[in-house]
This record gives C-alpha cells, structure tokens and sequence, in this order.
C-alpha cells in the first residue's frame, strides 16, 4: 500500500481571530487523522498573527504551517490560493478539510480547481470507509436528500459546515511544531480592497439560535417578544415573507427561499405555518420547535418539537422559564 | 479602450425545485412532476449582467452545459435580455461534478475569445455548491469575489463590488477580466419583455459539442471521466420525517419541557 499523507486543516482567520469552525474541524481532523495513523496539519495564513499559531496546536493538531506577511493581511482569494496551492504541492496531505463560511467556500474551489482535485461542499459529517478513504456526507437538493460523496483524487478536498461537528477540548498544554513559511509575494491580483466595514446586520446563516415569527404575530412591536426570547437564548430574529414584505422587519430577517437560509442549532418557529418557500430557509436546523394555534399546520410536520398553542402565551412563559433556570445557575 | 463590453453570464437549467420528490421505495429523485427553469441564482447574474450593459454598452452572451432541452433556458435568458447563448451539449458532457462543469465551462469561454465580466449566481438549487463560479474563475487565471450583494460602480476597465465575508463587508475593486458570483441581494430580476420574446425566437443559438472544444480541451476531462468526485450512496434525510413529539399541558409545562429539551441538545448548558 502507499504512503498515506497527512490530514491538514485550514485555519480561517479575519482580522487576527482564529474562526471557530477551524476547531471544529481539528477535532474532526484528530479523530481521522490517528484512525489513518498520520499526522495533523493546519495552515494558517495572515499579518501578525503569530500569536495565533498555537492555537491549532491546542486544539489537536501537530504542526502549524504559518504564513505571516504583510500582503497577506486581508483575504485576497488569489494570494491565499496560491500559497495554499504551494503547500498542498509540497506536503501532499490525503486529506484537506475547509470551513464552508464564505471565506471557505470562496477559497476552497480555486485551491481544488487548480490542484484539479475534488471538492465536496458543505459536508454536514466526515468519515472514513475501510480503504481509509474518505466518506464525504453532504445534503443534496436543498435537504431532500442526503449524498455521500468519495473522490478519486488527493487531497481529498471537502469544506464543512460550521457548527456541525464537535469541538474537540483545548488543551493549552498541548505541544507541537511551528513551522514559518515564506510567503509568495504576489503583487497585483487584479482585486483591491477598497472598504471594510463592519457588517453590524442579523446574520441568520452563522446564527446558533433563531427564534422566526410568522403571520401568527398581530403587531409589528410584538417582535420585542421574539428579540427578547432570541436574547435570553444568545440568537437572532428570523421572520417569514410575509411580515418582511408588509414592512414589519427588514429583509435581513428574512427566513427562506427568497431570503436567507438558517442553519441554526435551534429553531423556533412562532406562529409559522409552514409554506415550502418558508421550510426551504431552516430545515437544515438541527432542531426544529413550532409553536402554532393550527394543529393541521405543515410546520408540525418537520418539527421536532410541536406546541399547539398561541405564542402569546408560550413565548412569556417560555421566557420566564428560561430566566427562572438562568437565575438558579448564578446562585 | 474603445471595444464594447463582454459580459458572459453562466446559466444552468434546474428543476422547479418544490416539484421535485424523493422516491422513498426507488431510493432516487423523481423529476418528473418539475418543470425545468433557470436557477432563480443565474437570474440575478443574468439581470447584473443586463443592468451593466444598459449602463456602459456592450455584449451579453450567456452560457450553459446541458441536456439538449436546456436550450429552453437559454431562449428564456435571451428574453430576458440576453443577447446571445451558447449551448454546451453531449452525452461525453454527462455526470460531470463541479471541477469537470468548471472545466467544461472554462474551455468553452477561452473558445468565445476575449471577455471582460463573467458572472455568476452564488450557486444552484439543485447541486448547492456555489464551487462552479470559483473554479472557472481559477481555470481561466482571473480574480473572482463571490457572494456580490452590490455592483458599487462598473466601467470599461473595472468593477467595483459589495460582498459579505465573515463579520465584514468589503468593497472589492475588480479589475477587468475577472469574475463574480452574486447573491439575490444584487437585484430584482425583470421578467421577459414581449418584445424580447420574439427576438428569443429568432435568435440562433449556438450549439457546442466536444468536438467544438477540440481545439481547447481535453476529452478525458470532460463529464463523469473527468468527474475527480462521485456519490457513492444517497438516501433520504431523517430530518424528512422530522414529526416529532407535540408537547402539551399549560404553558408553563410546555415552557418547562422546551427548556429541558434545549438541555438535552446542549443549547442550554
């Protein structure tokens, strides 16, 4: 049999912050990595983020690859490709895994496009058959089914959705090897960061929690009742069509086809009732709960949790609850 | 530089998606009730493209791979503005993943001559990857940014664009040629004029097979040959009979079992 190459990790970073996904992705990466018997690589590009270096150390991996340059400071797809691009050549790991944040999904098909290898998107779980190849499992067709895909080329390439996998504990005390590599400089990319600016507005596709009403809400102002449930549990508002398009929240709110897709942990569905363009936005959510007066309302049918009832009533109590609980840990 | 604009945009047919049903006995997707549509994402990209046409001048030429039907889309994007189409069809085209449709994309472009813009959508309903854009990008050489929510400014020379990574917005100048891939943020798409309908109609579209891209491919990377990918299994989601337990009693129970069940999910620690 031949030489199996390693597992590497891509650590995604923005303004020096390590995204979470990366660790994620290195618990994952440790699991396979020592089934294969191999090691675990991650690769970290940036400005001034030595600092960060350790990080993927502590959370599994053995050896960082850093690349630590002033051109490198912003993402620029073509220089972070390309000196990608260059490792992967030199290192020749079996395996590649990439967050699937924009960021990921932006970089990953280049990587796989000039390395001409496959690229699986947006895998929701990773494993291995008994060749040691890896078994890349993904939802096709807007989640009516789900695909495992293999590839017949190395690396295998697969980016993975954030929150999917389990964080493997950080260990700080865990050692491992730094290895500083040298940037390719690469002048004119043909793209010049103009302007960055905070993007301030609910960002439902990274949201854990989204707590979503529908035309079951009577009153644009009973939307505090919804923030405030969102608050206690550390998530954001979603809404269904209908209340967006009758100006009752922005378009960032916007749960479905024609909006955004959540893929929370948990999602709480008030007063929704159901409508395909609607489930099509969160049936990927980990877990459903609907609240809803209509027992016959198709949203019961994808939820894992069902409450029959008015959200006028639950959503308070609900609140209290949590409060009651939260109140009884800072005891 | 004097030459009118050369916009292409990428297209790709896809069934009506809430039409489409999983056999649950035969274990496949059963078609057969979708109407077949242009990705709601190509659209927008359809839509920029025409937007920036109608603001400096130029050549919209859309461009898609598919079964010979797929020529329908490609009328119903000339309708929308369009001004040529080109139809990638062969049976060596056939069950190609995103690097083999990239490539096969990319050949046809470099055979089309000189461009400035090609665009995008995001990605597709069906396949969901948003990878094709990317990686046509990378197999021409030219800059991309993906995920445009906004085309700030266009001229002959460059544009410049709105797009959301991470916590951030960047406003990206991309020099000419280049590449974006847009989300249905960018625009509104108008629906097909009925004078357009007519010129669809007329207007020729050109057909491509391998032996066409002969002079700019290679036949092995085509299709499933060239497919570095390939679905081992597929069966359907539990999440599809997600019926779960409806939970009853006052509120206050109900409040109480929601809580206990975000416990065992570990949403409440």
């Amino acid at each position: 049999m031949q030489e199996r190459g390693s597992v590497l990790v891509y650590a995604e970073q923005e303004e020096g912050e390590i995204h979470q996904v990366t660790f994620e992705l290195l618990g994952k990466g440790r699991e396979l990595a020592d089934r294969l018997g191999v090691g675990l690589g991650s690769v970290l590009l940036g400005h001034r983020i030595g600092k960060q270096a350790a990080e993927p150390i502590h959370h599994g991996a053995d050896k960082v690859f850093l690349y630590d340059d002033p051109s490198l400071r912003d993402f620029d797809v073509i220089r972070y490709a390309r000196n990608t691009v260059k490792l992967l050549e030199e290192e020749k790991p079996d395996i590649f895994l990439i967050g699937a944040t924009r960021i990921g999904r932006t970089l990953a098909p280049r990587i796989a496009a000039a390395l001409k290898t496959g690229l699986t998107a947006d895998c929701v779980d990773l494993s291995l058959d008994a060749n040691g190849d890896l078994i890349q499992i993904r939802p096709a067709f807007s989640g009516n089914i789900m695909a495992q895909i293999k590839t017949r080329t190395k690396p295998q390439m697969a980016t993975v959705r954030y929150k999917v996998m389990k964080m493997g504990e950080r260990n700080p005390e865990r050692k491992g090897t730094v290895v500083r590599k040298k940037a390719e400089i690469i002048e004119d990319t043909g793209m010049k960061i103009l302007e960055k600016t905070e993007a301030d507005e609910v960002n439902l596709t990274e949201a854990e929690v989204v707590v979503s009403a529908g035309r079951g809400l009577g009153r644009p102002e009973d939307f505090k009742l919804l923030e405030e449930l969102a608050e206690t549990l550390g998530g954001v508002v979603g809404s269904s069509r209908p209340l967006v398009d009758a100006g009752w929240i922005g378009k960032d709110h916007q749960v479905g086809f024609s909006g955004n897709v959540a893929k929370p942990r948990v999602y709480i569905a008030c007063g929704i009732s159901g409508a395909p363009q609607h489930l099509f936005g969160m049936r990927d959510s980990d877990i459903i709960i609907a609240i809803n007066k209509d027992p016959s309302a198709p949203i019961f049918n994808v939820s894992d949790y069902g409450v029959v009832g008015d959200l006028y009533e639950i959503l308070p109590a609900l609140i209290r609850e949590l409060k009651r609980e939260s109140g009884k840990e800072d005891a | 530089m004097t030459r009118d604009l050369n916009i292409i945009v990428l297209i790709k047919q896809v069934p009506e998606i809430e039409k489409v049903r999983f056999d649950y006995e035969k274990g496949r997707l059963d078609r057969s009730s979708a109407a077949a549509v242009i990705n709601p994402f190509d659209l927008n990209a359809l839509e920029a493209a025409v937007q920036v046409k109608g603001k400096i001048g130029g050549a919209v030429t859309v461009v898609t791979m598919g079964p010979e039907k797929a020529e329908e889309s490609l009328r119903d994007a000339i309708a929308r503005g369009a001004d040529q189409a080109v139809l990638l069809t062969d049976p060596e085209f056939a069950g190609a993943d995103t690097l083999a449709t990239s490539y096969t994309l990319a050949s046809a472009i470099r055979k089309l001559g000189a461009f400035d813009l090609i665009i995008c959508g995001e990605k597709t309903i069906d396949g969901d990857t948003a990878q094709v854009g990317p990686e046509v990008a990378e197999l021409l050489g030219i800059p991309h940014v993906a995920f445009v929510e906004e085309i700030r400014d266009v001229d002959k020379r460059r544009v410049i664009v709105r797009s959301k990574m991470g916590r951030k917005y960047y406003l990206v100048e991309l020099t000419f040629p280049g590449l974006i891939t847009v989300t249905k943020d960018a625009n509104t798409p108008r629906l097909p004029a009925l004078r357009d309908k007519m010129r669809s109609r007329k207007t020729d579209v050109t057909i491509w097979d391998t032996e066409d891209l002969t002079d700019v491919a290679h036949k092995k990377s085509y299709g499933l040959a060239g497919s570095p990918t390939w679905v081992a299994k597929i069966y359907a989601p539990l999440s599809e009979k997600r019926r779960g337990q409806i939970l009853e009693g006052t509120a206050e129970d109900v409040a109480e079992r929601i809580v206990q069940a975000l416990r065992v999910h570990r949403i409440l620690r």
